[in-house]
């Protein structure tokens, strides 16, 4: 199944003003729908290592798996979305991947990633995060944040000691509650959501969205969207603008057209008797 | 960290560090802060501190809290605030990362796991009932907030996000040709798209540098002072005159 011609994709990503490292690591395969983004933690290089593997086993596995098995069939063995399947046992392999290198090289050691995954199949998207890195949708002229950073500050504001305005002032940021590679195992939170042509969702690391307001990242979506190119440079460069003070990475994604499945004929039998 | 400086009358008595999760105010002894004057209730405030960010609580004293001139019941502290009992004056010091020397080594992603150094729960449970009541709403507030997504509506734009923009000076186009000639634009967005969507489409986004015009989309490229730009951004001077989709423009610096 491939899905060439339903979706355009452009990304950027940038060390920043500060950092000497890019910690950030993206990937992208529009024909399998496919994007992964991965701001990585630890010293020396190991931030780089930890997000660089998480995105290497997930983009490639996932590329062949996508071959076999069609995201939006039901696995039979355990009755899971097979997207939802695929994501869980890719994420966790990336998981130990990234935990055994920390455990056994001592230059490794307490690296780890967050992660933000989108599928794109059959007119909608599944997307699992980790951590801090975000999914934002414009869809009309309304920029919605889909995902839910695993953050300190996030659970600060959800238990109400402090509000979403406040926490802009916060100095607590930067403080993940989850992360890939840290410990043995890793819950990611897996959601699925709809998809309509001409809808833009953005990707992106903490380095964008702790710099750019909301309403800022919101006008250049809807300005720049005819040239998507420019509009993943211009984040990058308004992060810079205002202090750039962390690796900035950005991916954009346009839904072109409707992207249905492709059912095979017992399914479609089926949705004759239906 | 997070100091407090206690003074009165212009005159520092004592420097406290907020090194406790919760560090109380009052007259009585056994407050962490005791201050023996008669317009300062036995247990008078808190300030309760999650890592790098403190928050003030008022325990429904006779003569309430003061920070910065306003009367409050919850705040969250920022650097320089100046807290008031009665005669004396509590300035609240926390420099933030971005001025200390190693800046990169804050800024710096960690994770925070859920066993080890567990951050402080939520300020709400205080023994007066008062102000558990006044965090009550707000919480559910700032809940409803979250649940509805920060939308471009809903959230303000960070103050510190922008710095030099609002500083730097104004800028505008003025139509020299087509069925608006003379019109003034103002550029005071950070972005203004010019020229006919699917035919020519330019921008002019507004940065610390100054203003800069692109190309966005269209087979033809706009021109400035007669030469045509390529695909890169370019800066625009005064009275630069520029020709889009047909109509020509000049740019200009307002006083």
């Amino acid at each position: 199944m491939t899905l060439s011609g339903a979706l355009e994709i452009a990304s950027c990503t940038d060390p920043g003003m500060v950092r000497a490292h890019n910690e950030d690591s993206i990937a992208s395969d529009g024909r399998k729908g496919l994007v992964v983004l991965a701001d990585g933690m630890g010293g020396y290089n190991a931030g780089e290592v930890a997000s660089g593997m998480a995105t290497t086993v997930i983009i490639t596995e996932l590329q062949q798996l996508l071959e076999k098995s069609p995201p939006n069939e039901t696995d039979p063995a355990s009755g899971q979305l097979v997207a939802h399947k695929l994501l869980h046992e890719q994420i966790a392999k990336a998981n130990t991947s990234i935990y055994q290198a920390a455990q056994s090289q001592p230059q490794y050691a307490g690296m780890g990633t967050t992660l933000v995954v989108a599928l794109f199949y059959d007119n909608k998207m599944t997307v699992a995060h980790i951590g801090d890195s975000r999914l934002y949708r414009l869809r009309g002229d309304e920029l919605k944040q889909i995902t839910k950073d695993h953050s300190l500050l996030q659970e600060q504001i959800d238990s109400g000691v402090i509000t979403p305005q406040q926490a802009r002032q916060s100095q607590n940021k930067n403080l993940v509650t989850r992360a890939l590679g840290i410990d043995p195992t890793v819950e990611p939170e897996i959601h699925d959501h709809d998809t309509q042509p001409g809808d833009i969702y953005l990707l992106c690391s903490d380095g964008l969205c702790d710099m750019v307001g909301d309403e800022d990242i919101g006008l250049a979506l809807q300005t720049l969207s005819s040239n998507l190119k420019l509009c993943a440079q211009h984040l990058v460069q308004t992060a810079n603008d205002n202090g750039g003070r962390d690796n900035i990475s950005v991916i954009l994604v346009r839904v072109l057209r409707d992207f249905p499945a492709s059912r095979g004929i017992v399914s479609k039998l089926m949705g004759w008797f239906r | 960290m997070a100091k407090l400086i206690l003074s009165m009358d212009g005159l520092v008595l004592k420097e406290i560090n907020l090194t406790k999760e919760r560090t109380t105010i009052g007259r009585k002894p056994h407050n962490d802060i005791q201050i023996d004057n008669l317009a300062v209730s036995g247990e008078h405030a808190v300030i309760v501190t999650i890592l790098q960010d403190s928050f003030l609580e008022d325990l429904g004293s006779t003569n309430g809290t003061v920070v910065n001139g306003q009367s409050v019941k919850k705040h969250f502290l920022q650097n320089n605030d100046i807290i008031e009992l009665g005669k004396y004056k509590l300035k609240y010091v926390n420099e933030s990362p971005a001025g200390v020397a190693k800046a990169a080594d804050f800024e710096k992603t960690m994770v925070l796991r859920p066993g080890a150094a567990k951050p402080a729960p939520a300020p709400a449970p205080a023994p007066a009932a008062p102000p558990a009541a006044a965090a009550a709403p707000a919480a559910a507030k700032s809940f409803g907030d979250t649940a509805a997504g920060p939308g471009p509506a809903t959230t303000m734009p960070p103050a510190s996000a922008r710095p030099a923009v609002a500083a730097q000076k104004a800028a505008a186009l003025q139509l020299l040709s087509g069925a608006n000639a003379g019109k003034e634009l103002d550029l005071t967005k950070p972005l203004t798209t010019l020229g006919k969507p699917g035919v020519q489409v330019a921008v002019i986004t507004r940065r610390p540098q100054g203003f800069f015009i692109t190309h966005v989309e269209g087979a033809s490229f706009p021109v400035v002072n007669g030469k045509p730009l390529d695909a890169q951004a370019h800066a625009l001077n005064d009275h630069d005159v520029i020709e889009l989709a047909g109509v020509k423009m000049e740019f200009f610096l307002k006083a």
